[in-house]
């Protein structure tokens, strides 16, 4: 039985061994050719705005082949960074976005040890509670938000309306519940012996934090604020919906309101706007892409 | 857990009031750590949240209680139901989309010689690290309707114009495009470090067993994603349906109001039009699905944590 068997399988292993490796070099080819069909469509739009943000609007409107620069030009780039009001939209932006980063971090690091170390009367809840909370998105609380702030200004005279550092109190809600999420997944796999260790040895809680945990947990720390950053720099319906006038608008908001006026759509311009506006989160990614991953991926593979 | 810095105290005289401080200390001084959070969380999300409730009882002046009156105007409505009806067909159609190409993609990313994949997997997640209103702005000019690149592409073999944003069909059509160009990289991401966490053996076991590569994706593949590939759907599910920016910028909800779903047409109600409790009403009527959502997802967390 056994015997015939064995016999049975042995001739056509050696010919499924060649078809197997055969398959694979098939697989491989068909596999290149498909990310190649893949990159294409992922990266189109990107590089379609760096081909048209090197155009002059005749160039544009001229009935040529949109996807070639005929005579490239910086114009744009020239035109868009010399104008106060865009570099007034990049600095709020950067403002904003270093100080949620800062805020959220310090927020979430304390709140993360002590969800993950701690164990204290309803911190299970807690820790539930903050991933919900990552669930309920900005387009549920814009309006209630809107209209707290004018029972702020009825109340206590502070007009949070119309003044971009209202988004440094804002994006923080976007930010925090997430990172605190990720921080408790990069505590929680330090191993308890190393903090045990430290308390033995008369460290307090707060310099086993900052001696050990934080160091151990840098990677997490920076994923974190990786996330902080590109959330905060993207967001677009809290300024939009808080802002109006044109020197307290934020990036993208601010290019697509002030570009595009009326009909008339300067399209050199707008794409230049996109693309530096694009800019720092990719850049950002290009040097930091393993940690960007490692936060993308934490919030489901951990916790 | 923190037993052993408990039980320092111990020998000492003073045992019990010195570890009863001890312990005193420890949670007062985790409650301070996490008082930012659960003030942030409490004045700006939990109220916010529970005063959309309140705020969707009120009648346009904001004046006057009129209970249920503004559901009961939207359900009245054909325009509600047809932003009921497309926000289900974005999010849901979108959502299978990028959960399709991502799997897809992994699976080619996963073929190739390790060394290599580093360099397409930085490729292929561009479109989710560009700020979604920006990236919007380079499709809305490629679908723009007098310089259209795409058309000018189809011009060369021959065929039509396509009004991509200019016919109710096809804006439905580009919009979730747009959606899938920038999630499914997210889907591509996750998959791919699912499709390394399933241990060779298990495939070389199955080749052994004479299956093939659909029997391997369908008996291997599949049964150990299961968990991730729930967990992202999910998740792009709730950040799909509540989703804003590509609708604003790419259609702003048209034309004739045939892309609007629930984020933009509150916006529209409430903010542009100044209708603040009608608007309330209909981002309301999101939670129900994201409600369910989280409840699976929680309940797969709370699972995976027992097992841990």
């Amino acid at each position: 039985m056994t015997d015939a068997a064995a016999n049975a399988a042995g001739p056509s292993r050696t010919i499924q061994y060649g078809s197997m490796s055969r398959d694979r070099k098939w697989a491989l080819r068909w596999s290149y050719f498909f990310l190649v069909l893949f990159a294409i469509f992922f990266l189109m739009p990107p590089i379609y705005m760096l081909i048209t943000s090197l155009k002059t609007s005749a160039e544009i409107s001229a009935a040529t082949n949109p996807w070639w620069v005929f005579s490239p030009t910086l114009d744009n780039y020239v035109a868009l960074l010399t104008q106060n009001q865009f570099l007034v939209f990049f600095r709020n932006s950067i403002v904003v976005s270093v100080c949620v980063v800062a805020v959220s971090m310090v927020i979430s690091v304390f709140a993360a040890f002590a969800l993950a170390r701690m164990r204290f009367w309803g911190s299970a809840t807690l820790a539930t509670g903050v991933f919900l909370t990552y669930l309920i998105p900005d387009t549920l609380l814009f309006i209630p938000l809107f209209k707290m702030f004018a029972f702020v200004r009825d109340t206590f005279g502070i007009e949070l309306m119309n003044h971009w550092w209202t988004m440094i109190i804002v994006y923080p809600t976007l930010t925090v519940p997430f990172c605190t999420w990720i921080m408790i997944g990069y505590f929680a796999s330090i191993p308890k012996e190393l903090d045990e260790a430290a308390l033995i040895d008369g460290a307090t809680w707060m310099q086993t934090l900052f001696r050990i945990f934080i160091p151990v947990a840098l990677p997490g720390i920076i994923a974190a604020t990786i996330f902080a950053f590109t959330v905060s720099w993207a967001q677009f319906l809290y300024p939009l919906a808080f802002t109006t006038s044109t020197d307290q608008l934020l990036l993208p908001v601010g290019i697509i309101t002030t570009l595009i006026k009326g009909d008339v759509f300067n399209w050199g311009q707008i794409m230049t706007g996109a693309l530096l506006g694009a800019a720092p989160p990719l850049i950002i990614y290009a040097f930091l892409m393993d940690y960007y991953i490692a936060g993308l991926t934490a919030g489901a593979t951990k916790g | 857990m923190a037993n052993i810095s408990e039980s320092v105290p111990v020998a000492t005289d003073s045992s019990r009031s010195g570890l009863h401080r001890l312990m005193q200390r420890k949670s007062s001084i985790a409650f301070l750590m996490t008082l930012p959070l659960i003030l942030l969380i409490g004045v700006l999300v939990a109220y916010p949240a529970g005063y959309a409730i309140y705020l969707s009882m009120l009648n346009k002046s904001m004046v006057r209680f009129v209970g249920l009156g503004n559901f009961e105007f939207l359900m009245g409505r054909d325009s509600f139901w047809a932003v009921v009806y497309q926000s289900c067909l974005f999010a849901v159609t979108a959502v299978i989309f990028k959960a399709v190409i991502g799997f897809v993609v992994a699976h080619f990313v996963h073929n190739i010689p390790a060394k290599g994949q580093r360099k397409w997997r930085g490729m292929l997640l561009v479109p989710w690290v560009i700020p979604p209103a920006m990236s919007t702005l380079a499709w809305l000019w490629l679908f723009d309707p007098s310089y259209s690149a795409f058309n000018w592409i189809l011009a060369l073999f021959g065929m039509d114009p396509v009004p991509w944003t200019g016919d109710t069909s096809w804006a439905r059509f580009s919009v979730i495009l747009v959606n899938v160009w920038i999630g499914a990289p997210f889907f591509m991401i996750m998959y791919l470090a699912a499709l390394k966490s399933v241990p060779e053996q298990l495939y070389e076991a199955a080749a052994i067993d004479g299956a093939n590569w659909w029997q391997r994706i369908w008996y291997v593949t599949l049964p150990m994603m299961r968990n991730i590939i729930a967990i992202t759907a999910l998740f792009s599910l709730i950040v799909t349906f509540a989703n804003f920016d590509i609708v604003r910028v790419l259609t702003a909800g048209g034309p004739l109001n045939g892309t609007h779903v629930f984020a933009t047409w509150a916006f529209r109600v409430g903010i542009e039009s100044g209708d603040i409790p009608l608007g309330a009403a209909v981002s309301l009527f999101m939670v129900p699905i994201l409600a369910v959502a989280a409840v699976f997802i929680l309940r797969d967390i709370n699972k995976r944590g027992n097992e841990a």
